[in-house]
């Protein structure tokens, strides 16, 4: 389907929040498999999840297989990794993607490795739902966006989704994926709304989506800067440049041929992250471009990342901290 | 409880007379050139893994560290994979591309090994969870050392097992070291088993030397597991019979406190008890030894005549596909 047809048969799908959506893709999970079962912090009813993803789950399914944990982010991850072992299918809720480093040994050097270290014989089919934090002034413990960290991973798979629907689509595929995945949610986009497929409903792992087509500049991009990239692309196309805005949706698998395709068409591009840009995401993806199409861009890739400090609570500074419409519309600007 | 059969306490005693044995021709094959691995020794503690092994069904889970040649040979792990996977070759348990510090054979039920120390402990719990989940019966039986009681993730992993009462059996083999740092000197806990029962859970220590205790021991927490009675904390009492690896030194150890644990040292002393207390005959023993010397050198042999992996397998396995990588 070209984006417009898409947007045509999305006027159809009823609308909910990307929490809903999450939701909805761990409710028919659930009702399919019997063997997918959630684990974390306060996910059970009446709390539901701090963000709601469990809302109702432990009511309708159980406190079996939807089942509170004590604050213990090592032993949720490394439980869902034992049950997954022997072919279950966890979904593990880690509260926010900054408690990652509370689990990192049983992400990084178990998760990650054990599909590796036993040649095959065993896999570990988590997914590990987390929210991201950032332009909340939740400070430099609860607002960072970790996805250049798991990169660097070899073995996990990384989905950020921007809109409700890819929530639902990306989310239930990665349950029922074989390998690790890390799912995550950022806070800012949780509660916004939009058109989401009723029933089942699965998007690949590894495929692009294009959000706006355009012909100068194209713009790559992922999760809750995608919106800031769109604001800044609608801004510019009134002065007459035409952003292309890709959202990446996964950062492993990576579809780098969408970016190729679109880049040697434009010939100018611009990658946005709310991850460090210092050894980011966007210095891979720079690189490969620069390397694919060199001679062939007007001009070098550009990054905009976040600054290379911690997070800063003030509003004012946190502002500056991550890339935003203007300064992602300045930096197009510059490039077109 | 079931009293401890000649029969059973012979089985018992060849396992560890496996592992003995596997461990002396190892420490020969480094020290001439012949054999090259990193290789943490199990001398001293193969009385615990052995007993264990007697009351586990196949399809039980077991988890290791990287201190766990004893826990794989007891579990069922075939002695030809194992030692081609301490090797490096393809015919290994995981190819050659886990090594000492990872083997995994889930046809023995022996799911993981990790390198990391406490890093078992909360991939047990899940793996009891799922049996729990399931109603399939089965046991998770976790071993690690002394040193795992002094690091977060344990703690996390007994407290949430006894809060879930799931069925897994802490193994904690207390050797007296923590990699190379004396027990008094980590910690000012006198007994592990009082600490951790304190997370409302069945702790007990016990010798980890005596093939009676210990099968005493494993029979009742395996029972109680298997019943639905919960999980439980074995301290096995033994003793780590050299360094913290291959190679490594031994200074930090009070040279007569390690001469003491040598004298009783778990092999020949059940030996003498099987022959004073069990009216085992010499005949018998020393044709199992014989046999078992045969079996080890046989596997190793196989071990060294295979092939290593080739390049291709540095990139599968990563994920289920290989599409997936980044190229």
């Amino acid at each position: 389907m070209t984006p417009q047809q898409q947007a045509n048969a999305a006027v159809a799908d009823p609308v909910c929040t990307l929490s809903d959506a999450v939701n909805q893709a761990i409710d028919i999970a659930m009702e399919e498999d019997s063997e997918v079962f959630c684990l974390g912090e306060d996910i059970e009813d009446p709390i539901g999840g701090v963000m709601k993803g469990t809302k109702g789950l432990s009511t309708k399914y159980g406190r079996d297989r939807v089942r509170n944990t004590p604050i213990s982010e090592q032993a949720i991850v490394g439980a869902a990794i034992g049950a997954s072992l022997v072919g279950m299918r966890p979904i593990a809720e880690v509260m926010l993607m900054d408690f990652f480093a509370v689990a990192m040994d049983q992400v990084a050097n178990h998760a990650a490795k054990l599909r590796y270290m036993s040649g095959g014989r065993t896999n570990v089919p988590i997914t590990i739902r987390t929210s991201v934090g950032g332009g909340r002034q939740f400070g430099a413990q609860h607002s960072q966006s970790l996805e250049g960290w798991m990169m660097q991973t070899p073995g996990l798979k990384v989905v950020m989704p921007s809109t409700p629907r890819d929530a639902k689509g990306l989310l239930y595929t990665c349950i029922f994926d074989d390998d690790p995945c890390i799912h995550m949610e950022a806070l800012t986009l949780l509660f916004t709304r939009g058109p989401v497929p009723a029933g089942r409903y699965a998007i690949p792992l590894g495929v692009a989506d294009v959000k706006r087509s355009g012909d100068d500049v194209t713009l790559v991009t992922w999760g809750w800067q995608v919106p800031e990239a769109l604001a800044a692309a609608e801004q510019l196309e009134s002065e007459g440049i035409s952003t292309e805005v890709i959202d990446l949706r996964t950062l492993v698998p990576l579809d780098i041929d969408a970016v190729l395709q679109s880049a040697e068409r434009t010939k100018r591009v611009l990658i946005v992250h709310a991850a460090t840009q210092f050894a980011g995401p966007g210095a891979e993806i720079a690189a490969v471009v620069s390397h694919e199409l060199f001679g062939e861009l007007e001009k070098p890739v550009e990054r905009m990342g976040s600054v290379y400090s911690p997070i800063p609570y003030a509003a004012e500074l946190e502002t500056l901290h991550y890339p935003e419409r203007l300064r992602i519309a300045e930096a197009v600007r510059r490039l077109a | 409880m079931t009293a401890l059969t000649n029969d059973a306490a012979l089985r018992i005693f060849r396992t560890m007379t496996t592992i003995r044995t596997t461990e002396n021709r190892i420490i020969r094959g480094l020290n001439s050139g012949e054999l090259t691995m990193t290789f943490y020794t199990v001398r001293g503690q193969e009385a615990i893994p052995a007993a264990i092994g007697e009351h586990l069904r196949r399809e039980d889970y077991m988890v290791t560290t990287y201190r766990g040649m004893h826990d794989c040979i007891a579990k069922g792990v075939p002695l030809e994979e194992l030692l081609a996977e301490m090797c490096g070759k393809s015919t290994g348990t995981s190819k050659g591309k886990g090594g000492p510090m990872h083997v995994s054979d889930p046809h023995s039920g022996l799911m993981v090994t990790t390198g990391v120390v406490g890093g078992g402990l909360p991939i047990a719990v899940g793996l009891a969870l799922s049996s729990a989940l399931r109603g399939d019966g089965r046991v998770t039986v976790v071993n690690f050392g002394d040193g795992a009681t002094s690091i977060g993730a344990t703690h996390e992993a007994v407290n949430l097992a006894a809060l879930w009462q799931v069925p897994v059996v802490f193994v904690c083999q207390n050797n007296r070291y923590g990699e190379h740092t004396k027990f008094a000197d980590y910690t000012r806990s006198a007994s592990l088993a009082e600490r951790f029962a304190t997370y409302g859970l069945s702790a007990r220590a016990v010798d980890g030397n005596s093939i009676e205790a210990m099968s005493e021991a494993a029979e009742a927490a395996i029972t109680q597991a298997r019943s639905g009675g919960g999980p439980t904390f074995l301290e096995c009492m033994t003793y780590r019979l050299g360094g913290h690896s291959f190679g490594s030194t031994t200074e930090y150890m009070d040279p007569d406190e390690l001469a003491r644990a040598e004298a009783e040292e778990p092999v020949a002393r059940n030996r003498r008890w099987l022959v004073a207390e069990r009216g085992i005959g010499e005949d018998v023993l020393n044709q199992m030894e014989a046999e078992v010397e045969a079996q080890v050198e046989s596997a190793l042999t196989f071990a060294k005549n295979s092939d290593p992996p080739p390049p291709e397998e540095l990139h599968t396995d990563v994920f289920s596909t290989m599409a997936a990588s980044p190229r």
